[in-house]
């Protein structure tokens, strides 16, 4: 009884005041802040016109988009957390374009998914062995993966496509994974979509584009996310590998094998971003096609970056990047929308921070503000180019201005030799 | 002790050449083909005076991204951003070079400065944000590069900066004018590119510069060790900011010999991987200027030798998985012989103080 | 009360060094056992030993009465033994929860952490031992006495009964110690016995049940606070006998070529390292600086080398303001500089001796000629450092990790000797040397004083202060307690300012 009463008087507080943080950065929160976004959105295409954005196209070509980076990218956590970079990602997603494609030519789309898990599992096993076992730089090991995996690629489908019709660039076209429509659901999506309800139209517009002609592998790719978040913070092996990327030196001394964490984390790293490469070549398209992976890989690395190495983080970067990957292929005058509620956003931040007398911040919010306002005045069309390196940008940028707010694996690039002090 | 250095320093990229090429004689191999038939007509070809030329101006640009990338080196920079800053150099140097109208020699003189500035002025962010940030130059130069590429597409579009000459698909800045333009030089039947004394000229400062200067020593005393150059003195962290714009402004460069010998304006078609290329020169050639020229003629050679394999039915990018091998070999290589060495130096000490103790013991 | 851990004829040898001979201790259950002496006297090999870290060339532990055979810290866990390490390693990106249980995780199916259980035992374990830590908090949000907590109740989550804690208190502040010591006082009330090193004579007294004094690789005294005094202590920690100083002239100029003035130091994170520190040194003589390592040593030295900047006062060098002075200037003004840490402040290791001769002196003539480096009088000069300092080296071209440590600290003092500098900062010029070197480095640093070179000594070699020393200034928790002439000053005096008991 009396032990009762201690733990309520000396534990208590803290542990509710540890639950009143959880609750502010909980689900919940996001919800709303998409709510507020989705509504701004609205108004922005009420007052403009152009329903884009919210059309069931754009979001279903967002998540088209969005699944290769973040497979790049949780590929990208997992091996980062393990306390290992792995720039090599885009050259095991080109192994996974061409293993999937070719072997899904072969024995179908399902045999080309497993055959892209396998060969990822071994290129991130050889990433692994180079870089833990015999302790070459990271950087190094990485770039000669893309190097081999880009000339591999380019080699075997010289030899293998061009006598099964396809070319020396292209393979045959590989058969696709059914997709499905939710029933019920998206026909009512579509409906309420059509009847143009400020809002609540938007809104089913979008919902509408995740229900519709799906596949099943975008939904199981989905689910990456959840597990990853799981095993990081509920299993034993996801805690020993998040100590093997902050501090291998205080896992060894409590008897944890961090060569062999980091093989294994290295090794599904290698198999998710092979898997995100085959899932561009047998669902987003039914073909290899030299170049495929354009740069996704590094894009994935980006997403780490931007979603602070956390797999909810690496998800919204990745339906950040993969929507502005997907304007790229849809109206332009999209972007210029999604520039307009960029610039309410800053503006509605830069009134929050002036209200908590937070003046720098104040300061750069207004700036964005006044920029984007600027861009929306003068400018007719916003170049491509700057479309599809607006990723790559805006990693920089929150490299640049967050650095202090993100929290890295404090080993992550380390060379780190057992035994070691 | 000299000679076994040098002894070990030769076998490391001797075993990585020899490794690869077992590697590629076994992929042959499955393919059905003679490895050694194959080998001795790449041999013929990329000793042939015509593919010469063209392997001489390619080893120009590619040596001239290998000393950027080990100037980088000898600050422990991985300077990845050596893409992003070849083509800001090459581009602005061909903007700027259009625009002017100077004497012939000065001229060009301009351009190569432009470029060296261009490429020099990228770099600084990167190494900006490592020395006021923190931040890995990997990561900033990654994105950099995509950011250059993305900045120098828009800016080529024919209403701003770019043209698009009559019959031609490829946009491209204007031509630069003849007198901003360097001569080509008459050798093994064709026209080489005389940047390659410029080439010549910076492989000779950079070793200069970094063996004889006080700024040299500077340089490599904080590669070696940041906290003893700054105890010596050295304004450390402003030292790896001026190596980064340094090594930036050396990639700068990689493009000149293509934009002023031959194409006097740039478009997309200029290529790309300069970076990677650069690095693995840098290692291979041990950051020294001579190594790096043989690591440069070598990655030429077999490009350009490799596309023979094409007449007999081997798709020519085996070359490049080649190229990987080589990389991935010879660094594996270092780290084995380092740690040989470390082994066998332990062993030493551990000998020496065993007697020291047998020693004390009899007394 | 039972003895739980009996020590009896430890040795332990290292290449060239004994760290321990003939130990013997004998720990009572339920106590706090404290263990103390200077730096070098071989704790630290001791608690090795005892944690399983090392494995000592002979003698015996036994625990609760049991001859045990340590080959691994995991063989000391099983046996009840937990180790509480000076530098913690913990994961500043992680729970407190989760820095405590890794590696010993209660877990379903071998891979599902039983979180809640795990919270449950670690509050049981807060309650029980009355340690303040809330499970859930994150590490990088933790002070330094807070992580000690953490460190603690690791070790008690792995079920220690006896807790090793090495100098707990050397980066504590005093409100954080005077907690540690009530944590301490209940675990032993619980049945734990505590293992506790330290140097602070004040603070040993205040909490143990009983001390052991280490000198030199053994134990030379076990004794009850009660029995015994600061001044009795001090003497068994420091020896019988100093030695007594070299006899030289002493020509000591007018001038202060150092002039430290309530100069104060605080880290980034504000913690406080100096407080109004003064001291100035004159041409002409040597000022020993005595102090047990860590009270502010290196930050006093970084901010003369103009490496640091004070926050308030002054520092003032060859009349040149450190604060304002870039460290290129101040070695050109002619202040040498002979780091505690040579292998990595003092030379590179990967260059040859010619080159490391010039480091340091590569902004001045002659080891420069404008912008060029001048190697052959750097070649030169090697030459002559290596004769007149007996450095055992092939030749100059050698790589200097090729040297062993006394031949590169021969060579590092000869350097940071040449071209007369006026002011010498000397950080433990002789450790890790051997006899003829340091006869060879303390001749060379007289001659420098007698040619009326100022000469700051940081050592922790008593000898090395008494000898070659005209003052010693003692610094304690940044400040400089008092300044002793070594002629008149007594083992007791030294160890009792040295260990803050001075006042």
């Amino acid at each position: 009884m009396s032990t009762e009463t201690t733990s309520n008087s000396t534990v208590a507080p803290s542990s509710m005041k540890s639950k009143a943080k959880s609750l502010v950065s909980s689900p919940a929160r996001i919800a709303i802040l998409v709510a507020i976004l989705l509504f701004i959105l609205s108004i922005v295409e009420k007052v403009t016109g152009s329903t884009d954005i919210s059309s069931p196209g754009t979001s279903s070509a967002t998540l088209r988009f969005a699944i290769p980076l973040l497979m790049a990218g949780l590929g990208g956590l997992w091996a980062e957390r393990a306390g290992v970079i792995n720039i090599g990602l885009e050259g095991m997603m080109i192994v996974g374009t061409w293993t999937g494609a070719w072997f899904g030519f072969k024995h179908g789309p399902l045999i080309g998914l497993l055959a892209a898990a396998f060969f990822g599992l071994l290129s991130g096993l050889f990433h692994a062995i180079l870089t833990v076992k015999i302790g070459i730089d990271q950087a190094v090991s990485g770039l000669a993966i893309n190097l081999i995996a880009a000339g591999g690629a380019r080699y075997l489908s010289g030899i293998f496509f061009p006598s099964v019709g396809g070319d020396r660039t292209v393979s045959p076209p590989v058969d696709s994974f059914p997709t499905f429509t939710v029933p019920g659901i998206s026909p009512l999506l579509q409906s309420i979509d059509e009847k143009n309800i400020f809002y609540i139209s938007n809104v089913a517009g979008i919902l509408n584009g995740f229900t519709k002609e799906i596949s099943l592998v975008t939904v199981s790719f989905l689910l990456f996310v959840p597990i990853t978040s799981w095993i990081l913070w509920r299993s034993k092996f996801g805690l020993r590998m998040r100590f093997s990327g902050e501090n291998p030196m205080a896992a060894e001394s409590l008897g944890i094998n961090v060569y062999r964490i980091r093989y294994v984390a290295i090794a599904i790293s290698g198999m998710l971003a092979s898997l995100g490469g085959a899932y561009l070549a047998l669902i987003a398209s039914s073909v290899y096609r030299e170049g495929q992976t354009a740069g996704r890989g590094f894009i994935g690395l980006a997403t780490v970056i931007f979603g602070n190495w956390k797999p909810g983080g690496v998800f919204a970067g990745s339906i950040l990047f993969g929507f502005t990957d997907a304007l790229r292929v849809r109206q332009n005058e999209s972007v210029m929308s999604l520039i307009i509620v960029g610039g309410i956003v800053a503006a509605l931040l830069a009134l929050y921070f002036v209200l908590s007398k937070k003046w720098k911040p104040a300061l750069y919010s207004s700036i964005v503000a006044v920029f984007a306002l600027w861009i929306n005045k003068t400018v007719d069309v916003i170049p491509q180019e700057f479309v599809t390196v607006f990723p790559n940008f805006a990693t920089l940028i929150v490299l640049t201005f967050l650095a202090q707010r993100l929290t890295p694996p404090a080993a992550a690039g380390m060379p780190y030799r057992r035994g070691s002090e | 002790m000299k000679r076994n250095k040098l002894f070990w320093g030769a076998v490391a990229p001797v075993a990585a050449i020899f490794t690869s090429l077992v590697l590629m004689y076994i992929i042959l191999s499955l393919r059905g083909a003679d490895p050694f038939a194959l080998f001795k007509l790449m041999v013929s070809y990329g000793f042939d005076p015509r593919n010469l030329v063209s392997e001489t101006n390619l080893t120009v640009s590619y040596y001239l991204a290998g000393v950027a990338a080990a100037i980088g080196f000898k600050m422990l920079l991985f300077n990845i951003g050596i893409d992003g800053q070849y083509r800001m150099g090459a581009f602005f140097g061909a903007v700027v070079g259009a625009a002017i109208d100077l004497p012939p020699i000065l001229h060009v003189a301009v351009i190569i400065v432009v470029a060296m500035i261009a490429g020099g002025a990228w770099a600084a962010i990167a190494g900006y944000l490592k020395v006021k940030r923190g931040v890995s130059e990997v990561i900033s130069n990654i994105m950099l590069n995509f950011i250059a590429a993305a900045i120098i597409a828009f800016l080529l579009s024919p209403n701003l900066l770019g043209s698009l000459p009559e019959g031609s698909q490829n946009v491209q800045t204007k031509p630069i004018p003849a007198s901003g333009q360097m001569p080509t030089i008459k050798m093994f039947e064709g026209e080489v590119y005389s940047v390659i004394f410029l080439a010549l000229f910076v492989g000779i400062a950079y070793w200069i510069m970094l063996n004889k200067t006080v700024f040299g020593f500077n340089l490599r005393a904080t590669g070696l060790s940041f906290r003893a150059a700054r105890s010596s003195g050295v304004n450390a962290p402003r030292m790896i900011f001026i190596t980064t714009i340094l090594s930036g402004a050396i990639a700068g460069l990689v493009g000149i010999g293509t934009l002023l010998s031959d194409t006097h304006s740039y478009s997309m078609a200029f290529p790309s991987g300069f970076a990677f290329t650069g690095l693995s020169l840098a290692i291979l050639g041990r950051n020294h200027p001579v190594g790096i020229f043989f690591a440069a003629f070598l990655w030429s050679f077999l490009e350009r030798a490799g596309q023979v394999l094409e007449f007999e039915g081997i798709p020519p990018e085996i070359v490049i998985v080649m190229q990987g091998t080589i990389v991935l070999c010879i660094v594996i290589a270092y780290e084995v012989v380092a740690r040989i060495n470390l082994r066998q130096q332990q062993k030493a000490v551990g000998k020496v103080s065993a007697e020291l103790v047998s020693e004390g013991e009899a007394k | 009360m039972s003895n739980i851990l009996e020590v009896s004829g430890i040795e332990k040898k290292y290449p060239g060094v004994v760290a321990n001979r003939d130990v013997s201790l004998v720990v009572r259950e339920g106590s706090i056992h404290a263990i103390i002496g200077e730096n070098g006297a071989g704790k630290s090999t001791l608690m090795k030993s005892l944690y399983g870290l090392i494995r000592p060339d002979a003698g015996t532990i036994k625990v609760a009465g049991k001859e045990v055979n340590l080959k691994s810290p995991q063989d000391a866990i099983a046996l009840g033994i937990g180790m509480v390490h000076q530098h913690f390693k913990l994961a500043d990106n992680a729970t407190v929860l989760e820095n405590v249980i890794l590696g010993s995780e209660p877990s379903r199916f071998g891979f599902v952490i039983k979180y809640d259980e795990a919270r449950k035992k670690l509050i049981e374990i807060a309650e029980t031992y009355q340690l303040d830590i809330d499970p859930d908090e994150r590490l990088s949000n933790l002070g330094v006495g807070e992580r000690q907590r953490v460190e603690i109740a690791k070790v008690l989550f792995r079920g220690a009964k006896i807790l090793i804690l090495d100098e707990p208190t050397a980066v504590l502040v005093p409100q954080e110690v005077t907690e540690l010591f009530n944590n301490l006082k209940e675990l032993v009330k619980k049945g734990l016995t505590v293992l506790f090193i330290s140097h602070k004579l004040d603070e040993v007294l205040s909490i143990s049940d009983e001390i052991t004094v280490m000198r030199q690789g053994t134990t030379v005294a076990s004794l009850t606070p009660a029995n015994t005094s600061k001044k009795a202590l001090a003497e068994l920690m420091v020896g019988g006998e100093l030695p007594k100083p070299i006899a030289g002239n002493l020509v000591v100029s007018e001038k202060s070529f150092l002039s430290i003035k309530n100069a104060s130091y605080a880290r980034e994170d504000g913690r406080e390292i100096l407080h109004s520190l003064n001291l100035e040194v004159h041409g002409g003589e040597i000022v020993g600086l005595a102090g047990v390592e860590g009270n502010g040593q290196s930050e006093l030295i970084e901010l003369v080398m103009g490496l640091l900047r004070t926050n308030t006062g002054s520092v003032e060098v060859l009349d040149l303001d450190t604060s304002t002075t870039l460290t290129k200037d101040i070695r050109n003004a002619g202040v040498a500089y002979i780091p505690q840490d040579r292998q990595r402040d003092g030379i590179l290791m990967a260059a040859p001796l010619w080159e490391n001769r010039i480091l340091g002196h590569q902004f001045a003539t002659p080891m420069a000629n404008g912008v060029w480096i001048n190697k052959s009088a750097a070649a030169e000069d090697s030459a002559r450092v290596i004769e007149e300092f007996d450095v055992r080296t092939p030749g100059i071209n050698v790589l200097v990790s090729a040297l062993s440590g006394g031949n590169q600290q021969k060579f590092i003092v000869g350097r940071e000797l040449s071209g007369d500098p006026k002011l010498i900062i000397a950080a433990q010029p002789t450790r890790g040397v051997d006899v003829g070197a340091q006869a060879i480095i303390w001749e060379h640093l007289m001659r420098a004083r007698s040619r009326g070179a100022a000469i700051l000594l940081v050592s922790a070699d008593l000898e090395e202060l008494f000898s070659l020393s005209d003052r010693i200034a003692v610094i304690y928790s940044g400040s400089i307690v008092s300044v002793l002439d070594p002629a008149k000053t007594t083992p007791e005096d030294l160890g009792l300012a040295m260990t803050g008991a001075a006042n």
